[in-house]
């Protein structure tokens, strides 16, 4: 019987002549610390811990009880360097270990460090020379360990980091949600042996059994078959072949099906059954492609009977057989599929390959606790899924090499789930999923393509006096067209492709160089205009009935989310006519009856008692927040209701940040004695939602406003903007009352949704209501 | 050396009367064995008897005189010749029972054709060039549905099945107008070939019914020769190992049956009607020899596992120690497990000293503790302790029948315990067999 092993043939030829790119690779070095290394059969993995020095925008509140002249700003921006922890993994071929080993030791400033910590099969083979290398002391970690601490981090830390491979679905990838709680799970690590792991918590796990028969059967087998050295050689020989040829099929011995058991004519009685009968000579794909089968199966057998005998029914796959490898993810899905008949999905990870390097990090990195943080994927410096596959993508081959990168950043907000979505383990955040839908990836492929222009220049205009911002805006159009370009090609890169990755990646690749907020002068400048007409609007709407109030303020929620500079029709509007205002705004609107129009519901509900407290998701600044929101979140605070303002953490297109809000409540409560009772009485409170993002993840929210959320027994959510509640969140089901409202400002979005450009979404919800439809 | 009793299932007490016109198509048991015969006939040919239609329990009720029965006996027992057969993926296993209690009147009655093939089959211990008679696993001696014979096991490979129908033809087997029980996969696919060949009606049975009734019969046939079943003690020690017999009849419930042929089967088996295949796994006997004809140009299992008896496997497997220089303390794994199957003929050093003989022994390894690790896994799952191994991938196979208890007895910490059969290979035949007496 077995043990899993990491592969540990190792080639040594060793190619000093590779030159590296090497800002693109070994990035941060100069900060960097806490190293860990996972050497296998054939890759190696680098993981490391650097801080990140970039620059944030800062808002500042002018003091304007001195002077109040028209012209002031209400706030100053400044660029400030901040630091932020990222984690760096690294994978390459074990053929360039000593030109990185020799990279790393020129490049390395910081001298804290004294060991690095090593997994993985080659750790002793190359212990030496690491040693000698880097003059680090190499500090040997238990393998399972790693690859379990790996795996725990991942799943936690990275959503769709698991996915379910279908070879002829329209998206081969399916990823999964992320689940609230993973455990318990199995992991099957398909080494150059098997290894099969339980997974009950954190810290408890089990090595409940293994197989000899693995990657390393399949490489050792295959090149005594076919003469054929290479892993991916033998890969790519056996999705030629046919194994009918050479295994023995229950046809072969019964004429057709063994009806009374139902097996199937084509099951494989016994492999390579007719090279023991037959004396014929066998082509190389043929036998390559039956070991696949006689493997993969036995693999899903084995696998299959562990999660019986334990009762499990998460069951992820992971090792150099199946990493990056359609073919066997493909054998092994149909394997588990089989013997489980369908009660067991094989799970896949995008960085299995990483985690025992991740592991081997987090056992040297225990002191920071970096289990205590939250973590997100960084989409500008990741290759994502696939990168170094060659038949997958040619193109990123040639530019980096055989490199494959994974950087994380250190959160500063510990993310939870929203505790009012119904069923965290069934929320999907995102409305069209565009790996699936290959009319709306094209579209909206298209669309992000052509607004990088108008992104690049506002970029740039952001920063007009500061040096190296043209050229730095053109590094990140390459960038975000590069990373166009491989979502194209592999929309699975970085899990499942929606319009909120797409937005995401485009800010991940502006902050990666120094754009950290393009809008904040239009921000700043919006904010500025729209507070002028605060307290006529205010005025105008007090003088109206109960119900025209209700009315007009809801309105004046939907105009003022047309002012968005996302969408192109908006700001090609914002930016030919500076003067398009309000009630402009208000004029672009449609007419009642909207596209979705809960509004009659939404008044029967205000005619009964005030909701005790309301949670509202905000959009953008400007006009949408001040003359648009804050007139409707009085209202509720004259109703009684408590509000909690919910703003971004970080900058996101011109959407309002935390800290812009902050300035702007504190002005507007100078000006409006609602706003300013209800902060002193605490029934206001603004808090950060722990995005950067122009969409909302319910299931990615700071934890702090979790909180606050739950305190104060929040039972109606609102969300605002085309980005969180039409991209994000239009079917998020609530266990509170909830209204979502969205101004269409896209013509394809609105033809999609059977509407027009401007078309309205007013989607008012409650849930024992929906109860009742069932 | 005689063998007492056998075929005689009301021999003193134990029968009804009312079941003595189906006491003929029974199976000829020993009074032992009361149990093992009622599980042995099915319930469908309880109620389709000649006259009969005695339930299992009425069967075990009272006595008749043995002198009625004899009569019926010989009104309803199968004519001459006796064969049953099992048509695998690779052999075909035929048994073949002859009569020893021929009287004159009846070698006058006796036709041409079937002394022909009586002495054809009993003067030979080879067939052609592939077809073997095993004299060892012979059982002499043997009554079986009162009369006293031999009991041959004969077998050749499936592709050589084509010989074999032609020379049914030419020693016109078809004018006895016998009945030709068979099982296996081929007792389907050959159908028509028998037919048209050699003209003859297989019957067609089930190989999973066959094997376990095949299996139950054999186990409870007592003979002076070696047990059939029997086990290895101390299996752990290679020293002090060695095979001791097993009583199997006296409590056969519930076990696991592992057959394995060119693909293996895995049964658990309640009763003598009441059991399920568990699962089954690609890598069988079938697999082993493909790969070895493969890997080693061999073509033949013996020479296959000849060479598989001098060589070393740990040169072409990774060992756990090859990994880690000793055991995974953490997680339980000695250090001469195997962590990866031909791992190391990818390692450059290790490649150049790996023989033809290695690679056959690695094989068989491979794959015997493969079958081993899912048998655990499976008996486990079904909550089943005694495992017992057939087939005729274990013929000869002391290897890896040794490597199965060991496997079993090592990795259960004692809990399981593998038990082999001598007719390793046969059951379904034999099975096949006794479902003579059946007319259906």
């Amino acid at each position: 019987m077995a043990l899993c092993g990491g592969a540990d043939r190792v080639s040594h030829s060793m190619d000093k002549s590779i030159t590296l790119p090497p800002d693109e690779i070994f990035r941060n070095l100069e900060n960097a610390k806490r190293f860990a290394i996972d050497i296998g059969g054939s890759l190696t993995k680098l993981a490391y811990y650097s801080t990140v020095q970039h620059k944030v925008a800062k808002v500042r509140s002018f003091d304007h009880s001195a002077n109040e002249t028209d012209g002031d700003h209400l706030y100053e921006i400044s660029v400030q360097e901040e630091i932020t922890a990222r984690l760096h993994f690294i994978k390459f071929e074990n053929a360039y270990i000593e030109t990185c080993l020799d990279f790393i030791k020129d490049h390395l400033v910081n001298t804290d460090t004294k060991v690095i910590k090593a997994t993985g099969g080659g750790a002793y083979k190359f212990k030496d020379l690491i040693e000698k290398k880097l003059k680090l002391k190499v500090d040997k970690e238990d393998e399972i360990t790693c690859l379990i601490k790996g795996c725990n981090f991942v799943l936690k830390n990275i959503p769709h980091e698991a996915f379910v491979y279908a070879r002829h679905a329209d998206s081969e990838f399916r990823f999964q949600n992320t689940h609230p709680d993973i455990f318990p799970y199995l992991l099957v690590n398909i080494g150059s042996g098997v290894s099969i792991v339980k997974v009950e918590s954190e810290d408890r796990f089990e090595r409940i059994g293994g197989s000899s028969i693995g990657g390393g059967t399949f490489w050792g087998l295959g090149a005594l078959l076919t003469k054929t050295k290479r892993f991916d050689e033998l890969l790519n020989l056996a999705s030629k072949g046919h194994h009918t040829n050479v295994d023995m099929l229950v046809k072969d011995i019964y004429g057709g099906a063994y009806g009374s058991l139902g097996l199937t004519g084509d099951l494989i009685a016994s492999s390579f059954g007719k090279s023991a009968t037959t004396n014929k000579e066998f082509s190389k794909e043929d036998m390559a492609k039956s070991l696949l089968h006689m493997i993969s199966n036995d693999i899903g057998q084995l696998a299959c009977l562990y999660a019986k005998l334990h009762n499990l029914s998460r069951v992820y796959f992971g090792g150099f057989f199946i990493r990056g490898h359609p073919v066997t993810m493909h054998t092994i899905t149909y394997s588990i599929n089989f013997f489980t008949k369908g009660e067991v999905q094989a799970l896949f990870l995008r960085h299995e390959g990483y985690l025992g390097a991740i592991g081997a990090f987090l056992k040297g990195a225990e002191e920071d606790n970096p289990n205590q943080y939250s973590w997100g994927e960084n989409y500008a410096g990741s290759s994502g899924l696939m990168s170094v596959s060659p038949e997958m993508n040619p193109v990123q081959r040639a530019r980096s090499g055989t490199f494959d990168m994974l950087e994380m950043d250190r959160l500063e907000r510990q993310l939870v789930n929203l505790p009012l979505l119904q069923d965290p383990s069934s929320y999907i955040p995102d409305t069209v999923d565009l790996s699936e839908d290959a009319l709306a990836r094209e579209y909206w492929l298209y669309c992000f393509e052509e607004a990088l222009d108008g992104v690049v220049k506002r970029a740039m205009a952001s920063q007009r006096d500061h040096p190296g911002a043209v050229e730095r805006a053109e590094k990140f159009r390459q960038k975000y067209c590069h990373k166009l370009q491989t979502l194209r090609h592999q929309p699975f890169a970085y899990g499942s492709l929606t319009v909120r990755s797409l937005l995401d990646t485009r800010e991940h690749c502006l902050n990666e160089f120094n754009f950290p907020d393009p809008y904040s002068k239009i921000k700043q400048r919006e904010n500025d205009m729209a507070l002028k007409y605060y307290q006529k609007v205010v005025r105008s709407v007090e003088e109206m009935n109960w119900e025209q109030r209700q009315f007009a303020l809801v309105k004046g929620l939907l105009a003022g989310n047309v002012f968005d500079w996302g969408a192109k029709a908006v700001s090609d509007v914002l930016e030919s006519d500076p003067e398009f205002g309000f009630d402009q705004a208000k004029q672009q609107l449609q007419e009642r009856p909207w596209l979705v129009d809960a509004y009659n519901q939404w008044i029967e509900r205000l005619k009964g008692p005030p909701h005790k407290c309301a949670l509202l998701f905000v959009d953008n600044s400007g006009i949408d927040i001040i003359l648009g929101v804050f007139p409707f979140v009085r209202e509720l605070l004259i109703r009684g209701t408590e509000v909690i303002l919910a703003s971004n953490s970080g900058p996101a297109l011109n959407d309002v940040t935390n800290s812009e809000l902050l300035i702007l409540t504190e002005r507007i409560a100078e000006m409006d004695p609602v706003i300013h009772d209800a902060l002193k009485e605490d029934r206001l409170a603004l808090v950060q939602n722990g995005s950067s993002s122009p969409c909302l993840d319910l299931s990615r929210l700071d934890k702090v406003l979790a909180t606050v959320v739950r305190e104060r027994g929040t039972d109606l959510v609102i969300i605002e903007g085309m980005g969180r509640a039409i991209h994000t969140n239009y079917y998020a089901m609530l266990s509170c009352e909830s209204l979502k409202l969205a101004v269409i400002k896209n013509s394809w979005l609105a033809d999609r949704l059977g509407g027009k450009i401007f078309s309205v979404v007013f989607k008012y919800e409650a849930p024992n209501k929906a109860q009742e439809h069932y | 050396m005689p063998m007492e009793l056998n075929g005689f299932p009301c021999d003193g007490e134990g029968c009804a009367e009312e079941q003595e016109e189906s006491t003929a198509r029974r199976l000829p048991l020993s009074k032992k064995t009361e149990t093992i015969c009622c599980l042995i006939a099915t319930p469908s040919a309880d109620s389709e008897a000649a006259g009969g239609g005695a339930s299992k329990e009425q069967r075990k009720a009272k006595s008749t005189p043995a002198i009625m029965r004899l009569d019926s006996l010989k009104k309803n027992r199968p004519p001459f010749p006796w064969f049953g057969m099992d048509i695998g993926g690779t052999l075909v296993k035929l048994i073949y029972f002859e009569p020893k209690d021929i009287t004159a009147e009846e070698e006058l009655e006796e036709v041409e054709s079937l002394k022909i093939i009586r002495r054809y089959l009993t003067l030979h211990t080879a067939y052609g060039k592939t077809g073997i008679r095993d004299v060892h696993l012979e059982l002499s001696d043997l009554t079986l549905w009162g009369r006293k014979g031999s009991l041959h096991f004969i077998r050749f490979p499936t592709h050589e099945l084509p010989a074999f129908l032609q020379m049914g033809r030419d020693k016109h087997f078809s004018s006895l107008h016998t009945t030709l029980c068979a099982t296996g996969g081929g007792a389907f696919k050959f159908e028509d070939d028998f037919r048209k060949v050699a003209n003859l009606q297989l019957v067609k049975l089930d190989e999973l019914d066959c094997l376990i009734n095949g299996v139950l019969y054999m186990a409870s046939v007592v003979s002076n020769g070696p047990s059939e079943c029997y086990y290895f003690v101390n299996p752990t020690d290679p020293e002090r190992c060695e095979q001791k017999a097993y009583n199997l009849e006296s409590c056969p419930f519930p076990l696991l049956l592992v057959n394995i042929g060119s693909g293996v089967s895995i049964l658990a088996v309640y009763s003598k009607d009441n059991y399920k295949r568990v699962t089954g796994t690609s890598l069988g006997g079938g697999t082993f020899l493909g790969l070895c004809c493969l890997l080693t140009g061999c073509s033949t299992f013996e020479e296959a596992l000849a060479m598989a008896s001098v060589g070393e496997s740990t040169r072409v497997d990774k060992l756990v120690k090859d990994i880690y220089g000793g055991g995974y303390e953490r997680f339980g794994l000695p250090g001469w497990a195997v962590a990866s199957s031909f791992g190391n003929v990818m390692s450059k050093e290790k490649r150049d000293s790996i023989s033809k003989e290695d690679l056959a022994r690695a094989t068989l390894v491979t794959i015997t503790n493969n079958i081993g690790s899912i048998t655990r896994m499976c008996a486990l799952n079904e909550n089943i302790e005694r495992v017992v191994f057939v087939g005729n991938f274990l013929r000869v196979n002391t290897l890896s029948m040794k490597l199965l208890a060991y496997a079993l007895d090592y990795w259960s910490k004692g809990q399981l315990k593998a038990l082999f059969l001598r007719h390793e290979g046969y059951f379904g035949a034999v099975g096949a067999l006794l479902e003579l007496s059946n007319p259906s």
